[in-house]
């Protein structure tokens, strides 16, 4: 007879079969599981961030701010310094008459820094809030720019994420060789620090000659050519930075080489244009990632804002460049802590192999619940395939990633679902061999196994949670299957095959026992 | 079909020694192996980077050997076949921070001229602080789990059921761990799982066990402790070596066909499922014996139990008439 245990099971059924339908046919509608790295082949790294870098071209770009103030407001100054050790800013005011203004200027123009004066010596650094919060903006930053740079890269679906307070997830999804992967990396990682650096012409001439910690005496540092690796003198505050860049395009030079050209906001056209109007005659160094890619001379006062790097790119270099100077530099180097690729080849191996350890498995279960228990097995098995579309049906609902791990919980938790029926089908044998009617054996022996069943699967559950709240990447995969799995199998296992059960009771004969039940010698 | 058919209690209790005995050896042994042999570290908690390479056909393992050799960085890396001849698995100690270029990139420029060099397929690398946070965190796992079931079993049972599972599922890991050392297997995080898992599993069939005893110890008249736990073991000696069976076939399955990757993963189970379904039957019940469980004293505090839930249940149905 037709009983609410049997009627909930066929609602899970039809639920299970709907919603895993758009992950078995791979449907490009409805919600559907995501496989995971390791299965369909692709790039997961978890990056740390130099943060110290990020402090450290923050007291640069202050000292360059300082210096714009001050050549703004024609205060007379000299020896402007930065211990780049200590995030020091030394410099000297020449007039005691600017004294006042130097310091409400320093107040009102510049935030977080801390400053103290002493016969008209200045001495500035950034406050201990300020380096707390450069270091999480440069977090932030660099998560914004990476995301931003993979996005316009034309990637599907790439993560990028920060993972706690230091560490940045990225995930890319569907890369097809090793070469594309190298390239994609090399695209997070680029700084894309660009810099337009003055030449220091009184001393580049004995730049071959000078020591790395001469040059910085004298405000300077050495760079080299990002081609022919010859020596440039700059003056280390740069003119201006990439942060006044609005944007940049790939183009072509006369010779029909690719080169970038990019387009600096109205401050940065402003204070490039001053710049060149006082500089015509000497050198200004396009500077990215600290290497000098052209040192031209300026002839004369360049408004507009627009610049040019050549660099004898390649058309590919070119293009990864413009996009990674377009969605903004990293204010600090990241690094790799942890990587992961798989290449999609060996995905698809993993899937065929677990899907074959599935299938064997599962077929093993099937005829051994049959042969041993008869049509309380097929009962069982009927449970088994019922759970099995409400774990895809579930996954598929949260959106959930399968992994290789995971596709492993899904093969361990159709051994283990069976478990319930196999205790609960002892449980009526013993019953009915003590010589209990069929009806009340059904009834005693669900009622007998459900704490056994409950505390059994509770604990294991427990395992479970811990293991997916402490786990990571994949191995979270196989704490979540298992999980849906095991809970899954309590409304399938005890609720679906007690309807079943029941509604099956008047056909139930109590002399053939060993059909229904596959008890030996019944009588 | 029928393989166990239940005539009278198997004698397990008078065995219980030899069965301890067996055990505690199982489990110094295994110690010993852990302490002495040491575990395999993989680059998940030691750190290092592991490439996989693909060759269309047999892989010249000992040309890559000698390039590698020949290189500083790679002096000690270790290169073996995979699964195939085609396959091989470069393991080193170092990783590298740079995300532009790593050891990948550079294994890949210097095999890339090898004979029959087709892709490679898989390159994992963990840094050391990594590898360290995830020992701590799997470490922090394996202790939460088992005060977590630990927990539940002594509020669902009695705390000398909770220290006898307890107990048993240290017995499960332990020896688990030890062959896992024995045999060299590589710890990385699927190990980790697959230990948990076997924490999980093991604990599964104890409790279905302990449920019996629980069950006897209400419904038989005769308090005698090891009579009880003799006829639940047997009672549920059928359910439990069908479930290790079913469950057993699907872990070889996945040990056998489920690809090299998960070839560590499904041997520990493997194991587990083995030392589980032993523990289950020969180690937790005599542990509970051990541990001085007292038939009358539970009865006793089950009855005071049934007792308070019955005047509560009074004192409910009189506030509910409203007497109180």
């Amino acid at each position: 007879m037709l009983n609410y245990r049997v009627v909930i099971f066929a609602f899970a059924l039809i639920f299970g079969v709907v919603f895993s339908i758009p992950s078995l046919m791979q449907s490009e509608s409805g919600k559907k599981i995501t496989l995971g790295l390791d299965l369909q082949g692709g790039l997961h790294m978890l990056l740390g961030v130099k943060n110290e870098v990020a402090i450290a071209s923050k007291s640069k770009s202050i000292a360059a701010s300082i210096k714009y103030i001050f050549d703004d407001e024609e205060i007379i100054f000299d020896a402007l310094k930065l211990d780049e050790d200590t995030g020091v800013i030394t410099f000297e005011i020449l007039d005691r008459d600017d004294l006042a203004k130097v310091n409400t200027l320093l107040k009102e123009q510049l935030e977080g820094v801390t400053f103290s004066e002493s016969g008209l010596k200045y001495s500035l650094q950034m406050t201990a809030e300020e380096i707390e919060r450069t270091k999480k903006d440069a977090i932030d930053q660099a998560v914004d720019t990476i995301r931003g740079r993979l996005n316009e890269f034309g990637l599907a679906e790439p993560t990028v994420a920060k993972q706690g307070e230091e560490k940045i997830l990225v995930e890319v999804p569907g890369i097809k060789t090793q070469e594309d992967e190298q390239r994609i990396r090399e695209l997070i990682a680029r700084a894309a620090h660009l810099q337009l650096m003055a030449v220091d012409e009184e001393r580049i001439a004995r730049v071959h000659t000078m020591s790395a910690g001469e040059a910085k005496s004298y405000g300077d540092v050495i760079l080299p050519d990002v081609n022919t690796g010859e020596k440039y003198l700059l003056k280390a505050i740069p003119i201006l930075d990439g942060s006044m860049l609005t944007d940049a395009k790939v183009g072509f030079d006369e010779n029909s080489q690719p080169v970038i050209n990019f387009t600096l906001n109205g401050q940065g056209a402003k204070i490039f244009g001053d710049f060149t109007a006082i500089s015509v005659g000497k050198r200004m160094a396009v500077v990215l990632d600290n290497q000098v890619y052209s040192a031209p001379n300026i002839r004369e006062r360049i408004g507009g804002g627009r610049v040019q790097i050549s660099g004898q790119f390649t058309m590919e270099e070119a293009h990864d460049l413009a996009i990674a100077l377009r969605s903004g530099s990293l204010l600090a180097p990241v690094y790799v802590m942890e990587k992961r690729s798989v290449g999609p080849s060996l995905g698809a191996d993993s899937i065929k192999a677990s899907s074959i350890a599935l299938v064997l498995g599962f077929v093993l279960v099937v005829l051994f619940m049959v042969v041993y228990y008869g049509m309380a097995g097929v009962v069982a098995n009927v449970a088994l395939i019922g759970n099995l579309f409400l774990i895809l049906a579930i996954m598929s609902l949260f959106g959930a990633t399968l992994t290789l791990p995971g596709m492993a919980g899904i093969v361990l938790t159709v051994g283990m679902a069976v478990d319930a029926n196999v205790i609960i089908n002892e449980r009526i044998r013993e019953l009915l061999e003590e010589g209990k009617s069929i009806a009340k054996s059904i009834e005693d022996g669900y009622k007998n196994a459900f704490t056994a069943i409950w505390d059994a699967n509770v604990t294991t559950l427990i395992a479970a949670t811990v293991l997916y709240a402490y786990g990571t990447g994949a191995i979270k995969g196989f704490a979540l299957t298992m999980s849906i799995g095991i809970m899954a199998s309590m409304l399938t296992a005890i609720v679906g095959t007690h309807g079943i059960y029941q509604w099956i009771l008047p056909k139930m004969d109590k002399n053939r026992l060993g059909y229904w039940f596959g008890i030996k010698g019944s009588k | 079909m029928q393989l166990f058919k239940y005539e009278k209690p198997l004698s397990l209790m008078a065995q219980a020694k030899r069965f301890g005995i067996l055990s505690i050896i199982l489990v110094i042994t295994s110690l010993g192996l852990i302490f002495t042999k040491g575990f395999n570290m993989g680059i998940d908690f030691a750190g290092g980077t592991v490439i996989q390479v693909q060759y269309d056909q047999k892989a010249p393992i000992d040309e890559v050997r000698e390039i590698l050799g020949n290189q500083e960085g790679y002096k000690g890396a270790n290169v073996t076949y995979f699964g195939t001849e085609d396959e091989i698995i470069i393991k080193t100690k170092t990783s590298s921070q740079n995300v532009g270029v790593d050891i990948g990139d550079q294994i890949r420029e210097l095999l890339k001229e090898t004979q029959g060099f087709k892709e490679v397929r898989r390159v994992d690398m963990v840094g050391a602080k990594v590898g360290s946070e995830l020992r701590e965190k799997g470490l922090m796992a394996m202790v939460l789990a088992i005060i977590g079931i630990l927990i539940y079993v002594s509020f669902r049972f009695e705390w000398r059921f909770a220290v006898a599972s307890v107990m048993a599922l240290v017995h499960d890991v332990t020896i688990a761990m030890g062959m896992i050392v024995l045999f060299g297997v590589e710890v990385n995080l699927d190990i980790l799982a697959a230990l948990l898992t076997i924490l999980g599993y093991s604990l599964n069939d104890t409790i279905i066990v302990f449920d019996r005893i629980r069950e006897g110890i209400r419904m038989i008249k005769e308090p005698d402790l090891a009579g009880i736990i003799d006829e639940s073991v047997s009672r549920t000696l059928s359910r439990t070596t069908l479930t290790s069976l079913t469950t057993f076939f699907v872990v070889l399955t996945l040990f056998l066909f489920g690809g090299e990757i998960i070839n560590g993963f499904s041997f520990t189970l493997l194991v587990g499922v083995i030392v589980g379904t032993y523990s289950s039957i020969f180690v937790a019940s005599p542990i509970l014996m051990w541990l001085g469980f007292s038939v009358g004293g539970f009865r006793a505090k089950e009855a005071e139990k049934l007792k308070r839930e019955k005047e509560k249940e009074k004192m409910r149905a009189m506030y509910e008439q409203g007497t109180l």
